[in-house]
């Protein structure tokens, strides 16, 4: 369990905070002062109005993650925190690819390209194309090599989305949070140590 | 329209249901008018040019809230949190936008890592120049955020009162912390329809206590009913949750020693027969060499704070550990506990002092006070009782105990004189010991002490600082004199900047570099002020002395030399475990 808590591996960390100006600056200094470098950040709506989601992705030891997510908790506008590593969230990244469409009409098999690697083609004009794939960084990596050789115009990659595999949602226990004394199952995190029978969403 | 008026027009539209009509106010006026619902009574505050309208409406409510005009926004801040600390309230403190903002920083910081209830307002410029780089503009929010609790900037009116009433709660609530309100100077300035003000007791994303699980209160009780060696050490927390008796119940039943960390000091009195002392670099020797033979260590409301611990991987391994606290970040951060008490230890210490044994640990006890003799034989009684040679701290401390019983609140700054002060003055009551502890803030104790009196008007202050710090707020005396605040200053001067010394003699090869600091004349930048003082530099003169300060009416500044080159011991070098305190 020592050599666990200390070795280095990348966590998926959820955030649900409320909707306010200057929160990402305010979670992004947790990192920052222990020098701990994002690997990658996603922030947008949640499921629930008004309630927005952080999915931030770190490589760090289990012991440094724990007390990183125990401070952005501790945020008055944060509302939960988990962290999961990477066998217990269903994550995806999504990527677009923009190439000549002349290049890769005369030299590429389009429909083998896209069938193989699981793109499709967001946009086709007459002078470039757009394809999307979305999936793990070595599947998004895998279509830039395939297509640097026809001249890969421009690439870029989406932060990480990840959910949570063990979960039933936050609807209901944003309405424990409403209350004005919520219940013990919602103030979990003080076990974050405890395991995983009381450490799930 | 008179102020009584605007006042209790509102105070009485508030007490009607909602709904009721609503008057027209400015934002500085819904401001003012939250402070006073809040039982906000002293500000410390220095104007300039956006919070002016603020300070416009300030002109009205002159009546109601004592604004105190201090000499810099720091002395401003640092007074917001002697006030806070001896009164038990939030401090509340104005600035200016830029650099009244700025130098509001280390204040904050202070507050921030010493836990202490604070809202501070600072005017910003207008909204429509937010981000030109306008006159006196400074992105405070940002700069502020690693140092707040909660921070927020005020752009429209109509929200300042939901946002007060908010900054308060977050402020005092759980683990207190500072709180910065920057409003915008057109939010100040325009009039909304005010419908009267509501204290906030709810914010659903913050939950300042955890709950209690009664399986750990109990664990943790079985853990000290069954140990033959506990050991407590208390902090700032038993304080800050205003459960000092609850707290003293627990010790009592348990019979087990209890050391405190600096910012605990007087949770208990320090004469208390299970008070065993000071915990960390310069604490006791008992309490530090017994944390490595204790076999249940039982923290309450403290962080394990480096200067506590000394080095981690030597530090009570042998121990089972129970950790009370509010704040559940602390748990495991740095010392791993065996049974974490989450919650507010007012709630706590009751829980557990039901479910354990009324016991004496009489010879456990009685080993920490041959400690304690072994450490009088070394240390502390040529300090506190040196017949020849120059005066020492350690004596002028002792000859204040001797006069004021332990009654005063003593604040203190940072450095030598800090440490001799924390270990040596007695303290009878809660809320007597100010100083800057996590952040180890040089010019925080005059400033302070300014606050300590307006939060304990009717208690003795007396500011114990160093010839070094005394002259980083030395222009508070400006304070002082204005507001005539009785305030006791002694001046410890060794004409060194002591600890730095002090380091470098043991660990620098004396490679004495800068620290060797002159100082004016005390006493004549005193008169100056129009404060008396003197300066003594001879043993005979001491009592004496002490006692005309403390019988002058109104501030008094006392500079007694002491001898140049003491030590402050027992000392935990750095990297060191607490067992390896050294006596010399």
């Amino acid at each position: 369990m020592e050599t666990q808590d200390n070795q280095k591996q990348e966590y998926n960390i959820t955030v649900y905070t409320e909707n306010q100006i200057g929160l990402l600056n305010r979670i992004a200094i947790i990192f920052t002062r222990r020098k701990i470098n994002i690997d990658s950040l996603n922030t947008s709506p949640s499921e629930i109005e008004s309630i927005h989601r952080f999915n931030i992705v770190i490589t760090e030891s289990e012991e440094v993650v724990r007390k990183l997510t125990r401070q952005i908790e501790k945020q008055v506008e944060v509302l939960k925190v988990y962290y999961h590593t990477n066998a217990d969230v269903i994550w995806q990244e999504l990527a677009l690819y923009k190439v000549s469409t002349d290049v890769i009409a005369e030299k590429v098999s389009v429909e083998r390209l896209l069938r193989e690697n699981g793109a499709r083609a967001v946009v086709i004009r007459k002078d470039y194309t757009v394809f999307e794939t979305t999936g793990h960084r070595e599947e998004t990596d895998n279509l830039i090599s395939i297509l640097q050789p026809y001249g890969l115009i421009e690439f870029v990659r989406s932060a990480r989305v990840a959910i949570i595999k063990d979960s039933e949602g936050f609807n209901s226990k944003l309405r424990e949070f409403e209350r004005l004394e919520p219940g013990e199952d919602v103030v979990e995190n003080e076990y974050l140590n405890k395991g995983q029978k009381v450490f799930t969403m | 329209m008179e102020t009584q008026t605007i006042t209790q027009e509102i105070s009485e539209i508030a007490a009607k249901p909602a709904k009721a009509q609503a008057i027209e106010v400015s934002g500085s006026v819904a401001l003012l008018e939250a402070l006073i619902v809040e039982g906000v009574e002293t500000i410390f505050g220095y104007p300039g040019g956006a919070i002016m309208p603020i300070y416009d409406a300030l002109y009205d409510y002159k009546e109601k809230l004592n604004h105190i005009l201090v000499r810099h926004e720091q002395g401003g801040i640092h007074a917001g949190q002697g006030y806070a600390r001896t009164s038990g309230k939030v401090g509340v403190v104005f600035a200016t936008s830029g650099p009244g903002a700025t130098n509001l920083v280390t204040g904050l910081a202070d507050a921030q890592i010493d836990s202490t209830p604070l809202v501070c307002i600072t005017g910003q410029v207008f909204a429509h120049l937010l981000g030109t780089d306008a006159f006196q503009e400074t992105d405070v929010i940002n700069i502020t955020t690693p140092v707040t609790k909660w921070n927020y900037q005020v752009t429209d009116a109509t929200e300042i009162p939901e946002v007060i009433a908010k900054a308060f709660y977050i402020a005092k609530s759980g683990r207190p912390g500072p709180v910065l309100i920057d409003i915008t100077k057109n939010a100040q300035i325009q009039k909304f329809s005010y419908e009267g003000y509501t204290k906030c007791n709810h914010i659903r994303s913050y939950r300042p206590k955890p709950i209690v699980r009664p399986q750990y209160i109990q664990q943790a009780a079985e853990l000290i009913n069954a140990a033959k060696k506990p050991f407590i050490l208390w902090g700032q927390g038993v304080i800050l949750g205003k459960a000092e008796q609850e707290f003293k119940n627990f010790v009592e039943k348990s019979g087990i020693p209890a050391a405190w960390t600096i910012l605990g000091a007087g949770a208990i009195s320090t004469d208390h027969p299970q008070n065993v002392g000071m915990l960390g670099m310069h604490g006791n020797y008992g309490p530090n060499v017994l944390t490595n033979e204790c076999d249940v260590l039982i923290a309450i409301g403290m962080r394990f704070d480096d200067r506590v611990t000394g080095r981690l991987d030597k530090y009570a391994k042998q121990a089972q550990v129970i950790h009370l606290d509010i704040d559940p970040a602390e748990i495991d951060k740095n010392v791993k506990s065996t049974v974490p008490v989450w919650g507010d230890c007012k709630e706590t210490l009751p829980l557990l002092t039901a479910l354990i044994e009324q016991k004496q640990h009489t010879d456990w006890l009685k080993l920490f006070n041959e400690y304690t003799e072994k450490e009088v034989e070394a240390v502390i009684f040529d300090e506190l009782n040196p017949a020849t040679g120059e005066m020492t701290m350690g004596e002028v401390i002792k000859q204040l105990n001797d006069i004021t019983k332990g009654e005063a609140v003593i604040v203190t700054d940072v450095g030598q004189h800090q440490m001799v002060a924390c270990r040596y003055a007695k303290l009878n009551n809660t809320r007597s010991n100010v100083t800057s502890g996590g952040l180890g803030t040089m010019g925080f104790a005059l400033p302070a002490a300014i606050g300590a009196k307006f939060g304990a008007q009717d208690r003795t202050v007396v500011a114990i600082i160093g010839d070094g710090g005394f002259q980083m707020t030395l222009q508070e005396l400006g304070t002082i004199m204005q507001s005539k605040v009785d305030v006791k200053i002694i001046i410890l001067n060794n004409r060194f900047l002591g600890m730095v010394r002090q380091w470098q003699e043991l660990f620098n090869e004396r490679r004495y570099s800068f620290v060797d600091i002159q100082s004016p004349d005390f006493v004549m930048v005193a008169k100056g002020y129009g404060i008396a003082g003197k300066t003594i530099s001879e043993r005979d003169d001491l009592a004496s002395s002490l006692q005309e300060m403390l019988a002058h009416p109104g501030s008094f500044l006392l500079e007694v030399m002491v001898t140049k080159e003491n030590n402050v011991f027992p000392m935990v070098p750095q990297g060191c475990s607490v067992s390896e305190i050294r006596l010399k």
